[in-house]
């Protein structure tokens, strides 16, 4: 699913990469409260892990197999905001080095498979471990059914991104009806191997699942004389702090996508003006203005919806926006509330 | 993609090449894809001059045709796409032999097609020339963020190991009489994906606390000069620059 080079428009591909930005520098700063002064080692750890999980093929029906993307398995593993990083960094190293996804849909790729499916594959397991309960049995089902909904939703968005600026004469309707159909089955092969990777770490490890935290039960110390004395545990201190000006993180994410929205929107409304300008000085500008339109990039996003090609591309900027933005709003709230559950419920549960 | 996979994505040289500063290398690759894309699909000439302008970069540093077309594997999945394009698409329709086909997906497809080889090409020529670690203290120069570049040198670090312990695995899987055939045999998949997470996450927090007892603190010391004089910088822009020069023509004429 790597989206290689001239797969989306210039448009498309600027704004994607805006939001890629956007949503690695919030995670910047929120992977430092997940793994404070280890994260850089361990980051790049889990993302080797990532890296090589991606090769483990699967068998998804007759003949078919896929490989695992790792959204919502790295999310509820090691966190969303590391999740996100290591992903980007993943697709960046294969982008770079192997080739594999173009340099200029590095954007969209990272939008795509780090962001899309770590946000939604966090957000619907949040929401279930919330409803389900915090045992072993709702993290494990939590997670494969986020699982199982972020690669579709990558999907969805990956046909929205089609219909802003994709350059292949295909109907939405049927780019939409061929990757969900794909993807709903690459979603139930990876919905498996996810709950069932989940549950064979917290059989042996399940301090290391960020998931599952309200899992671990309290330190116990037995003494000699028989008695026994519980140990507060600690790992509750980073996340208060943290918790406790989340304002600052949004506000620096929604400043960044700004300047880079303003960057790339100034882009999608000036590059036909300056064509005309050409066009005009050339002397063919009455004659030749729709043709002129029709052979420079941002051309199929204006003909396909009957719109003026820079309002089409403010547009696309800011749909892209405002989906990347609302659900890492949503990502930010389900973020506080992970933080104000991690205070409030310290069970005890084997 | 086996293990050990990426010491053979560097071929070390001494061209011009390869003696470019990476940070150089990295803008030019990426200026020259940001070219291609921006090229309209009716210009096929300049998509022969970019191909040309590639094929000097690979002959001045001397990388072989075999080993970037053996690189270009990676591309096979957009291709078969492409080739799709033109029976699926939607339009006006000509015959070509007796098959069907969409003028606009013909187009189409070609542009996939040519923007994406061409940009397969430039990244495995980058890739060929430029060390990894190299390549990310390149970025870190052109202010990519410190800790984005530190996690990308630990996974390269660590993406040996990894891949190593999942193949004495699958050694093993295999010595056993196993083949993933169907859904049924997935959580034996999981269950190694599973041991492989924690084998990995254990000796990361063994080789943090080596790390720690040597003195690391948040930050791994760069020991060479990268800084670029302009001539290297000029010479690394001739790649982009000309890319440029072609598609201004085409506005031009």
């Amino acid at each position: 699913m790597h989206v290689p080079d001239g797969f989306f428009n210039v448009a498309v591909s600027v704004s994607a990469g805006a939001v890629a930005a956007a949503g690695v520098a919030v995670c910047l700063r929120g992977a430092r409260r997940e793994l404070d002064d280890r994260t850089a080692p361990m980051a790049g750890l889990v993302s080797a892990f990532i890296f090589a999980v991606q090769m483990l093929n699967f068998p998804v029906a007759l003949g078919t197999s896929g490989h695992l993307l790792g959204g919502a398995l790295a999310a509820v593993l090691v966190g969303p905001y590391t999740a996100v990083l290591c992903l980007a960094v993943v697709l960046l190293v294969q982008g770079f080095f192997f080739a594999d996804g173009g340099l200029t849909a590095l954007g969209v790729n990272i939008t795509l498979m780090g962001i899309v499916t770590v946000v939604v594959g966090w957000a619907v397991f949040r929401a279930l471990t919330r409803i389900l309960g915090g045992g072993r049995g709702a993290v494990v089902a939590s997670s494969a059914v986020a699982a199982l909904l972020s690669v579709p939703a990558s999907a969805l968005v990956f046909t929205l991104l089609f219909w802003l600026g994709g350059n292949a004469p295909i109907e939405v309707g049927a780019v939409a009806a061929a990757m969900g159909g794909v993807h709903v089955l690459i979603g139930i092969g990876e919905a498996l191997i996810t709950g069932a990777t989940v549950s064979a770490v917290l059989a042996v490890r399940p301090d290391l699942v960020y998931g599952a935290r309200g899992l671990a039960g309290p330190l116990l110390l037995r003494a000699a004389d028989g008695t026994t004395s519980e140990v507060a545990p600690a790992a509750a201190a980073p996340a208060r702090t943290g918790a406790a000006r989340p304002g600052g993180f949004l506000l620096a994410g929604i400043v960044v996508t700004a300047l880079l929205a303003g960057i790339a929107s100034f882009y999608a409304s000036s590059s036909p003006d300056g064509l005309e300008r050409v066009a005009e000085d050339k002397g063919f500008g009455a004659v030749a203005t729709d043709h002129a339109l029709g052979e420079q990039p941002l051309a199929d996003y204006g003909e396909s919806g009957g719109i003026p090609v820079g309002v089409a591309g403010l547009i696309g900027v800011g749909v892209t926006l405002a989906v990347g933005g609302g659900l890492f709003f949503a990502v930010r709230r389900r973020g506080r509330r992970l933080a104000e559950g991690a205070r409030g419920e310290e069970r005890v549960d084997a | 993609m086996g293990a050990g996979h990426h010491h053979r994505i560097h071929r070390p040289g001494d061209s011009p090449v390869h003696r470019l500063p990476p940070q150089c290398k990295l803008l030019a690759a990426a200026a020259f894809a940001v070219v291609v894309v921006a090229t309209p699909r009716e210009y096929v000439a300049a998509f022969a001059v970019y191909a040309a302008l590639l094929a000097v970069v690979a002959a001045v540093a001397r990388v072989p045709p075999g080993f970037v077309l053996r690189r270009m594997v990676i591309e096979v999945p957009f291709v078969v796409f492409a080739v799709a394009l033109p029976i699926v698409g939607l339009g006006e329709r000509v015959e070509v032999a007796g098959l069907s086909l969409s003028v606009e997906g013909l187009w189409a497809g070609w542009n996939i097609l040519a923007k994406a080889t061409l940009g397969v090409v430039a990244s495995v020529l980058l890739a060929a020339t430029t060390e990894p670690r190299m390549l990310l203290l390149g970025a870190q120069r052109l202010r990519v963020p410190p800790l984005l570049v530190q996690i990308a040198m630990f996974m390269l670090r660590y993406m040996d190991v990894v891949l190593d312990e999942m193949r004495r695995m699958r050694v093993a899987r295999e010595s056993r009489g196993f083949v993933a055939r169907d859904v049924r045999h997935i959580p034996v998949v999981a269950r190694s994906a599973g041991a492989l997470f924690i084998r990995s996450y254990e000796r990361g927090e063994r080789v943090h606390l080596a790390m720690l007892s040597r003195g690391y603190a948040g930050s791994m010391p760069i020991i060479q000069d990268l800084s670029a004089s302009r001539g290297q910088w000029g010479v690394a822009g001739l790649l982009p620059g000309l890319a440029l020069l072609v598609l201004g023509l085409w506005y031009v004429m």
